[in-house]
């Protein structure tokens, strides 16, 4: 159906924070002064539309939900037709909220953050640049459109990671998101050239259907095309969403400025492969072999992630190994069909609220400490910074699932989910998720203790202090999110409300004391002991002990980086300069080989020319002589 | 209006200017600079003048002039344009204002690293538009002997630029552009000599004309592939393709930033638009028996130019290899025979002028600041000339295909149209996507990241001169990233008559049928 | 006398005439083979035209015998001025037009 009122003017959620980002970018250093405050405003700008649709949305009866909005014809070759189209759906409002929401909260507490840099305005402007990007992603009506919103929010990671470009670990960062990401994309690419050979469309609507009745096209796949067509999104997700083994660039990612680790590399922008697989339903429904690779990719994410985040001293570094490894939850429910879809939104919405709060607490720590991002650094900082303690305890108790707070009903839902898969799969899957669960806790109380609990163990020179009340507030209001969002979603009957999209599951009542529940509160405790008896209970040391052999693989990031240099870095180093030896040598060599042959031989042949009258006069008569012999020969015979 | 003899005025008006722009006093040089600017302004208007009443419904072929040339031997001076060759000319003509305000300074001055004797400025703009007069020739002629006539006249011009302004090599370079390209304009001069007896034996009357030896329909099997392979030869090097394509980094390396815009922007692309129009049209069943080697070609052509675009130290020669890959999309995506692919391929060619057009200018800029091409002597200078990073970010985004800015859209439809026919290819041409990205970004890093090297400390940002010239360019890579409709409005009835001359049709979807209430478009 | 006799002793000339131009040295002594091997010519023309019984083999001698005469004025002009640079009339030292 046509989208009407607010929704009909879906268009202006991307204009806004697109125009903001032209005019921050083509005004230069005039718009210094003002810069942040028109980045914010057109923030807010969205949300307030956002939120418009949203009402108007809640509206309509559940059929009519799904809303279209045809822009202009992007381009049309043969039967061959890609309209700038966007889609209003609850799945597509969902994240506009999410979007927007936290993206203004972070948008404001960047103000404060950013005070101090001279390129603040720049900054917005990027982040203006990055919140129409990925409102592009989400609401693209096509794979095209999508694709157009994916590689703008790459653009805008890319930008945002590399901001301070003269810092060479952060150039180098930059670039290496936005090629690993580009490795995704191949993936994504083919998926839609494979679309259009088989389909002849790259529209959600005539390839997915409208609804969970899965009327679209999809619904008549071969099993082998669909696998195909699964494993190639998956990729592209696994690139977006720092799943393995595309999760090397995220950790690296964390030398953007901290906002940016908070939106883009933990709220919003890696959750899109999720996005991207639950959109997608239709597709991977058609084909088990896909789904059971998107829960073996999120299961063995999830543990991956963890154990990294368990090994880094670095504070954004630990909890980047978090984001992962809780994407990797969301992957694994996406995985599972129509039982995990609104479990993994679920907990996705959620994590945008909790991490997001805990990376901006984070980034309040460093901003006390002077950018200092060791933990080990850290300590009793719950005495002096009230507000960033309160917050990001509450984001702690959020994440480790502790009841009743948000993680507690999103996380749980999702190990449930997984054991009730059945089968030898669903039980190892759902060992993973618990185990997973497990290890969170420990990390995150790790990182929760040695930050505001023990000793002081500050560097000198350094006074922690408060944030200003622009930093607080943001970080406040994602608190109450990360209490009360999960709990709202899953008992306020969310799976209803996105039902339409992704259908419903067979049995959505959640049961507070189920095996795998109680089994998880008992590993969450467990955790939290171990870290406690590690880290609280003794003092931390200033340097770093060796560590068992997992702590140092954890710390290398389990050896990601050394795999993709020794297998991909080196040998591509290698044939580059095989190629350009080859070229410089081999082509070009033959064919100045060919121009040095025909010079040679002129060369040769000019010394003919003596230069002496007689014996060009005794050529002469030879030519004339053989000529004659000639034609006697010819005449004689 | 549509009798006005539109295409030769715009063929003459820069060969008249080039004429009285090299007969100005020598002292005076600005004025020089100025009369080339006015008349390539006055150029870029009347083409856009033109193109407003081009109908994009109409006939294939508008603008259509036909006078006798050489009357014993068939020759005309006929020109016309379809969609195709609108946009190209429209290509031509709005880079060489650019060119020309970029080059303002520059001219006279080496595009090397070191400094030749200063030459006559006046010279160089002469060349330039003698060297525009050339390339909408070449576009426009649709007589097959005046395409070639214009396709050789167009090496003197840019021989002299190479060889006069060039760098450090540039006779060398130079005699490398010249006789790769003679070696491949003369393999196509005998095509283009056989084709007249042929056109006799076929038709009755000798004759070059495109439109009439288009209907020759029982040229003998053998034949065609002779034929065929003489035209394909001289556009395999001028595109140019692996493994005919050494003279473009060399001629890149040595010759003026500015002209190396028309030459890499334009100049090639009479390579790509004669395989489009000549090899494909004039010879389908040669072209259709050749498909699977040109294929694996194009193939070979993206992966290799892109392996070695990261290799290179020379950012000149960077952005020459950048270009060789992406000819191999633009080649792919013609022989792909689709519609998709062939329109793609035709906006390819006009993307590919714009945004490798303001890489070579920006390129240039940054030669002019720090006197060397190399990439190890930059470092940093997104601190110093933020404008500068910023735009040359925007070029090579494009470069990389960035969705949203004008080259995505081309070979989206590029890959799109070759996957529909043929799997394998796509898949191994795709692969450059994820090169182009380390090859730009790579480069962006090494040159515009990092702390800011002691040399580039007080290095200039862009002048009101070079952003005026750069500006435009940005502006279209932009407008034609979320608006190409327009331009492929223009394209695709002419490459749909063309396939219709192969006679292909689009391959069929694997599952069809539409959803009953939807339709196809939400 | 049958003009084969006449032919016989004009390629004699024509034969020392070449002989001499290929192996003397001294430019003047080559100048004068070349004319005798032009009026070996001569007398080929004159005798074939005697044998053909018309006249234009006599009229071709005249015509050899004119462009002889400017022949040995251009030439004669040529050898004085190397002569005079160069200090010598050997043939062989005049081969500056060589690779």
């Amino acid at each position: 159906m046509k989208a009407e009122g607010i929704q009909a003017a879906a268009w202006l959620l991307i204009a806004f924070p697109l125009l903001g980002a032209a005019v921050l970018l083509l005004g230069g250093r005039r718009t210094d002064r003002w810069g942040h405050l028109l980045g914010v405003a057109m923030s807010l700008a969205s949300f307030a539309v956002g939120a418009g649709m949203f009402v108007q949305m809640l509206g309509y009866d559940d059929a009519e939900r799904r809303r279209t909005l045809h822009l202009w014809n992007f381009f049309d070759v043969g039967s061959l037709h890609v309209g700038m189209d966007l889609l209003v759906d609850p799945l597509s409002i969902s994240f506009v909220l999410l979007i927007t929401g936290v993206g203004s909260l972070i948008h404001i507490y960047s103000m404060g953050y950013m005070a101090h840099d001279e390129d603040r305005r720049r900054f917005f402007a990027y982040l203006n640049l990055f919140v129409a990007a990925m409102l592009t992603l989400v609401l693209g009506a096509n794979y095209v459109v999508l694709f157009l919103g994916w590689e703008g929010v790459g653009l805008a990671s890319y930008l945002l990671i590399g901001f301070w470009q003269f810092k060479p670990t952060a150039a180098v960062a930059a670039k290496k998101a936005f090629v690993v990401n580009r490795v995704g994309d191949l993936g994504l690419v083919t998926a839609i050239m494979l679309m259009f050979a088989t389909f002849n469309s790259v529209d959600f609507t005539t390839i997915l259907g409208t609804g969970a009745e899965h009327v679209g096209l999809a619904a008549k796949l071969t099993s082998g095309t669909a696998t195909a067509l699964g494993l190639l999104l998956l990729l592209g997700a696994c690139g977006k969403s720092a799943q393995l083994p595309l999760q090397s660039w995220l950790l690296d990612a964390m030398e953007g400025p901290t906002p940016v680790s908070a939106l883009i590399h933990a709220a919003t922008m890696v959750t899109a492969g999720v996005y991207l697989i639950v959109r997608s339903a239709p597709i991977f429904e058609m084909s088990p072999d896909a789904q059971m690779v998107v829960t073996i990719v999120g299961a063995a994410t999830l543990l991956a992630g963890a154990i990294i985040g368990s090994g880094k001293d670095d504070i954004k570094k630990a909890l980047a190994g978090s984001t992962m490894s809780q994407i990797g939850y969301m992957t694994l429910a996406a995985g599972l069909g129509t039982p995990g879809y609104a479990l993994a939104i679920a907990h996705l919405i959620a994590h945008g609220f909790f991490k997001a709060g805990l990376f901006l607490g984070a980034g309040s720590v460093m901003h006390a400490t002077g950018d200092d991002v060791n933990m080990r650094h850290y300590g009793a900082l719950r005495k002096v910074m009230y507000v960033t303690y309160g917050t990001f305890g509450l984001g702690y108790l959020a994440i480790i699932g502790c009841p009743p707070f948000s993680g507690y009903f999103t996380k749980d839902g999702i190990i449930e989910a997984a054991y009730n898969k059945g089968g030898t799969s669903g039980a190892i899957l759902g060992t993973c998720a618990l185990v997973g669960a497990g290890i969170t806790a420990y990390y995150m109380s790790r990182v929760m203790i040695m930050t505001f609990f023990g000793e002081k163990r500050w560097q000198e020179g350094v006074h922690p202090h408060e944030s200003p009340k622009v930093m607080t507030i943001p970080l406040i209001l994602l608190a109450v999110g990360s209490v009360f969002a999960g709990g709202f979603l899953v008992l306020g009957g969310f799976s209803d409300f996105l039902a339409p999209v992704v259908g419903t599951p067979e049995e959505e009542h959640f049961n507070p004391v189920s095996a795998p529940g109680v089994a998880t509160f008992v590993l969450m405790i467990v955790g939290v002991a171990i870290a406690w008896r590690q880290y609280g209970a003794r003092p931390v040391p200033l340097e770093a002990p060796a560590g068992s052999f997992l702590t140092r693989a954890a710390r290398r990031d389990l050896y990601g980086d050394a795999i993709n240099e020794s297998l991909l870095m080196r040998p591509g180093q290698w044939l580059t300069r095989l190629a350009v030896w080859f070229d410089n040598r081999g082509v070009d060599g033959a064919v100045n080989g060919i121009a040095a042959g025909v010079g040679g031989t002129s060369g040769r042949i000019r010394r003919i020319q003596t230069g002496y009258a007689r014996s060009y006069a005794l050529s002469m008569y030879l030519g004339a002589a053989i000529v004659v012999a000639a034609l006697l020969v010819v005449n004689v015979s | 209006m549509t009798d006005f003899p539109w295409l030769t005025v715009l063929i003459a008006l820069p060969a008249v200017g080039a004429l009285l722009v090299g007969l100005l006093p020598r002292e005076n040089e600005s004025l020089a600079k100025q009369a080339a600017l006015g008349i390539s302004v006055v150029e870029a208007v009347l083409a856009i003048v033109m193109t407003t009443a081009f109908k994009t419904g109409g006939d294939r072929f508008q603008f259509q002039e036909k006078y006798w040339w050489i009357k014993q031997f068939g020759v005309h001076w006929a020109v016309g344009v379809d969609g195709v060759a609108l946009v190209l000319v429209l290509l031509s003509v709005i880079l060489v204002p650019l060119v020309i305000i970029a080059s303002w300074d520059e001219a006279g001055r080496s595009g090397g690293t070191d400094t030749p004797p200063k030459r006559s400025a006046k010279i160089y703009f002469a060349l330039l538009l003698a060297l525009e007069a050339m390339m909408v020739g070449v576009f426009a002629a649709t007589d097959v002997f005046l395409f070639y006539v214009f396709f050789e006249a167009m090496l003197i011009p840019v021989y002299f630029i190479i060889g006069s302004y060039g760098g450090p090599q540039r006779s060398y370079a130079a005699v490398k552009f010249l006789l790769y390209s003679l070696f491949g304009g003369l393999l196509m001069l005998v095509s283009v000599i056989w084709l007249y007896p042929l056109s006799q034996e076929q038709l009755g009357h000798g004759t070059f004309m495109f439109e009439e030896l288009n209907k020759m329909q029982h040229v003998d099997g053998m034949t065609a592939k002779w034929l065929f392979l003489g035209f394909f030869v001289a556009f395999a090097i001028k595109a140019p393709m692996v493994p005919v394509h050494t003279w473009l980094p060399d001629a890149a390396a040595q010759a003026p930033a500015g002209a190396l815009v028309l030459v890499v922007g334009v100049l090639d692309k009479v390579g790509t638009y004669g395989m489009l129009r000549f090899c494909l049209e004039l010879f389908p069943g040669a072209a259709k028996w050749a498909t699977p080697v040109v294929l694996a070609f194009a193939v070979i052509s993206i992966v290799y130019g892109a392996v070695l675009a990261i290799g290179q130290v020379d950012l000149k020669r960077l952005v020459a290899y950048t270009s060789v890959s992406h000819f191999g999309f633009i080649v792919l995506g013609i022989f792909a025979m689709t519609s998709q692919g062939q329109s793609g391929a035709t906006l390819y060619m006009v993307n590919h002028g714009f945004s490798t057009g303001a890489l070579f200018l920006l390129v240039g800029f940054m030669i002019a600041r720090r006197k060397s091409a190399r990439i190890d002597a930059f470092g940093g200078v997104q601190k110093v000339a933020p404008v500068l990073a910023g735009t040359f970010l925007v070029a090579g985004l494009s470069g990389l295909s960035l969705p949203g800015l004008s080259t995505f859209v081309s070979e989206l439809m590029v890959l799109i149209g070759t996957f529909s026919r043929h799997r394998l290819p796509a898949v191994l041409a795709a692969s450059g996507i994820v090169l182009a990205a380390i090859y730009i970004l790579w480069t962006y890093q090494r040159t515009m990241g990092g702390p800011a090297r002691e040399e580039v400390k007080g290095m200039p940002d862009l002048s009101l001169r070079e952003k005026v010239a750069v500006a435009p360019i940005i502006a279209i890579i932009v407008a034609m990233g979320l608006f190409p409709q327009p331009v492929l409005k223009a394209i695709n009835p002419s490459v749909d008559k063309g396939l219709s001359r192969v006679q292909v049709q689009d391959p069929a979807p694997k599952i069809n049928g539409n959803v009953a209430e939807n339709g196809a478009r939400p | 006398m049958s003009p084969g006799h006449y032919l016989a002793l004009s390629a004699i000339l024509f034969t020392i005439g070449g002989i001499g131009v290929l192996v003397r040295r001294n430019a003047i002594v080559v100048f004068m083979c070349v004319e005798l091997m032009l009026n070996a010519c001569n007398l080929a023309f004159v005798s074939f035209s005697r044998k053909q019984g018309n006249l234009d083999g006599q009229i071709i001698a005249f015509f050899v015998m004119v462009v002889a005469a400017a022949e040995v004025v251009v030439g004669l002009a040529i050898i004085m001025t190397i002569f005079r640079t160069r200090r010598s009339s050997s043939v062989d030292d005049a081969n500056l037009l060589k690779y």
